[in-house]
């Protein structure tokens, strides 16, 4: 066994600092000059032990390279992320394989993640096994308890992925996350390729085992609502930053961020009364990530932009737990 | 409840089936409803319920010969499409009802210019020579607030952005003013900003041209947004139908019931840490369960429901719903015996 640094007890479970992920595109025997795709630019940010922080934001924004660069799933440009005081940056490949345990991922796509030609079994004891977790009979009985962990009958141990709803099939990706006892868990869009009625039994099945098993979840959505639900700090991205940070209930009573506001305003409310509302519309389209506005990224989709926005770029200021990159934050 | 001529599409007893190597399976079970003038009316329901389904069935696209549509009626502005062949379907699709997909990247083609796709349906119907489709088109653009028409003519689709393409589709649908068009989930590959100025497109349209509307989608935000009307279909079938109103205050069946308690709302802080949620799944429409599709996962099942298949029955102001909650004990049919 390679010996691995051992992770201190905090309140912060993982945390970045100005983490960045920039791919360079273009440039290739075709010819055409190379780009630079600021994908995650800078983001810092706390995550504490046993919450959910949320990360919002539309397609593009760079929600899904953040959670995957977090993990060293991939290899981010420059910055830092710490778990529990380890500098994971610093660590080897052979030391990230033994932390992979405590950090996990569950995928969006309940179809996609899942090896169809595995049973259920190999497919959960599949991390057991790499970890080193027992003896064979030993993971024959952690599958089975897995697999009640999630709400799915034991029987199912050796179907195949084909024979299972979306539903099940997330549940069975959570199942394979949690089978080393993980300590931080990435969700990525985890719930949103299901039905609402699903929905709902994922997401409480998500709650049961955070309180469970002491989880701590990094929670990647676009879904405002379930965040409202489910979530306890939120981070709302555009193009690479987190433009603002917030709890919950702080950042839905009051968006500080013209982006935030925009994003909520546009949520259709299942309330019939509620149509004839004032609707601000964003305007136009979001920008490239290859070719950034000037000053804030936001200036030219916001209608509250002055000529300081087109220029200056604003910093992420924190203020009493709430952080927003603007130069006119809503509540001044 | 409205006379027929008020109904721009009268659907009446619309059955499909597929025939395969493992059985058939009847995916709509004698559904029935309308669509007022002027009207967006609703399909709403989880995969499976067969809202897509209904949509194909009535624009004459199910895969044949697998697949097997028939109806009591189908009347269009007064006219029975139901019985009518393949030819003559392709004069009404585009001209008379037209569809705008989910995914407008892989409903357009990759190597044709925008404007030679969107003006296809005049080509078809109307027998335009190029020059006037471009100069039509170009309105559409305009119409359909697509920034910059001109440039964007001849652009190919992978130029355009995900909210553009689906303007540029929902402008290629009413390009020939067709009297019905069929919206299948044309908001959910999209981001929720870019959503909403399709939805707020779709009103403007609706009031512009005249053109009703149905909206299929699996999300009652949309619903409560967009319709006048709403039907509420669950495996295969209508359950509840209803005006929009009436349906999110006075839900009547236990199915819309549970799916308006387990949508997570952004306007109000959350209830409780765990969602209320329907138990269980949508069944295998080959393997039905006895008696009532939804009793299975239904909080409100009575013995009944499990022997016998509830009707679909009006509860109030055409409002209708297939459940036996809203019939009185004493006209429950009787149980039968074991």
């Amino acid at each position: 066994m390679i010996p691995v640094a051992e992770p201190v007890a905090s309140d912060v479970v993982l945390s970045t600092c100005n983490l960045t992920k920039h791919y360079r595109i273009g440039a290739s025997h075709f010819g055409g000059a190379q780009r630079i795709v600021r994908a995650v630019d800078g983001v810092s940010l706390d995550i504490r032990a046993r919450e959910t922080f949320a990360l919002v934001g539309e397609s593009g924004c760079g929600k899904t390279t953040l959670g995957r660069v977090m993990l060293r799933l991939q290899e981010p440009t420059s910055g830092e992320i710490h778990y529990r005081g380890l500098d994971l940056i610093g660590q080897s490949e052979a030391q990230m394989r033994g932390l992979r345990k405590k950090l996990q991922i569950v995928f969006q796509d309940p179809y996609a993640s899942l090896n169809p030609r595995m049973r259920i079994e190999e497919i959960l004891a599949e991390p057991l096994r790499s970890h080193g977790f027992g003896s064979p009979a030993e993971i024959r009985e952690r599958c089975a308890e897995l697999l009640d962990m999630v709400g799915l009958r034991q029987q199912y141990l050796r179907n195949y992925p084909h024979q299972f709803s979306g539903g099940q099939r997330q549940r069975i990706g959570i199942a394979r996350a949690l089978a080393n006892k993980p300590d931080f868990v990435v969700c990525d869009e985890s719930v949103s390729a299901l039905d609402v009625s699903i929905q709902a039994q994922v997401l409480n099945l998500l709650t049961d085992l955070q309180d469970q098993l002491s989880l701590t979840y990094f929670f990647i959505t676009h879904d405002l609502a379930v965040v409202r639900q489910f979530a306890n700090r939120v981070g709302v991205m555009f193009l690479g930053r987190l433009v603002e940070v917030g709890t919950t209930e702080e950042i839905f009573a009051q968006p500080l961020h013209p982006y935030t506001m925009l994003l909520m305003s546009a949520v259709p409310r299942p309330d019939p009364r509620q149509r004839g509302r004032e609707r601000p519309l964003m305007q136009g389209e979001i920008p490239s990530p290859m070719n950034l506005p000037s000053g804030c990224r936001f200036h030219t989709r916001c209608p509250f932009a002055r000529d300081i926005c087109k220029t200056d770029d604003p910093a992420l200021q924190e203020q009493g737990g709430r952080a927003v990159a603007c130069h006119f934050p809503l509540d001044s | 409840m409205t006379s027929a001529s008020d109904n721009i599409i009268s659907v009446r007893g619309l059955t499909t089936e597929f025939h395969g190597g493992r059985g058939d399976v009847r995916v709509l079970d004698n559904v029935s409803f309308d669509v007022g003038r002027g009207k967006i009316v609703g399909l709403v329901g989880e995969s499976g319920s067969g809202k897509s389904m209904t949509a194909l069935s009535l624009m004459g696209l199910v895969p044949q010969p697998q697949g097997q549509v028939t109806a009591q009626s189908i009347l269009l502005d007064g006219k029975d499409i139901s019985k009518l062949g393949a030819a003559e379907m392709r004069g009404i699709r585009g001209r008379d009802i037209a569809m705008v997909f989910q995914e407008p990247m892989t409903s357009l083609n990759p190597v044709r210019k925008v404007w030679e796709q969107v003006g296809e349906p005049l080509a078809i119907h109307k027998g335009l020579g190029r020059k006037a489709i471009r100069a039509r088109v170009l309105e559409m653009f305009e119409m359909v607030g697509i920034p910059e028409p001109e440039t964007r003519l001849d652009a190919y689709p992978h130029q355009l952005s995900g909210g553009l393409r689906q303007r540029a589709m929902i402008a290629m649908g009413l390009i020939c003013e067709p009297k019905l068009l069929i919206a299948d989930e044309p908001t959910t590959a999209l981001d929720v900003t870019t959503q909403a100025q399709i939805l707020q497109l779709m009103r403007e349209m609706r009031d512009r041209v005249g053109t009703s509307i149905i909206m299929i989608t699996h999300d009652l935000g949309i619903i409560a947004e967009m319709c006048d009307q709403v039907n509420v279909m669950y495996a295969g079938q209508m359950v509840e139908q209803a005006d929009v109103f009436q349906l999110f205050e006075n839900p009547s069946h236990p199915y819309t019931r549970g799916l308006l308690a387990s949508i997570p709302r952004a306007t109000e802080p959350p209830a409780s840490r765990r969602m209320p949620s329907i138990p269980g799944m949508v069944p295998n429409l080959a393997k039905l369960p006895q008696g009532c599709r939804f009793s299975p996962r239904c909080a409100e099942v009575m013995p009944i429901c499990r022997q016998t298949a509830p009707q679909l029955a009006g509860v109030g102001d055409g409002h209708a719903a297939r459940c036996w909650l809203h019939t009185p004990q004493s006209a429950l049919p009787q149980e039968e015996t074991p």
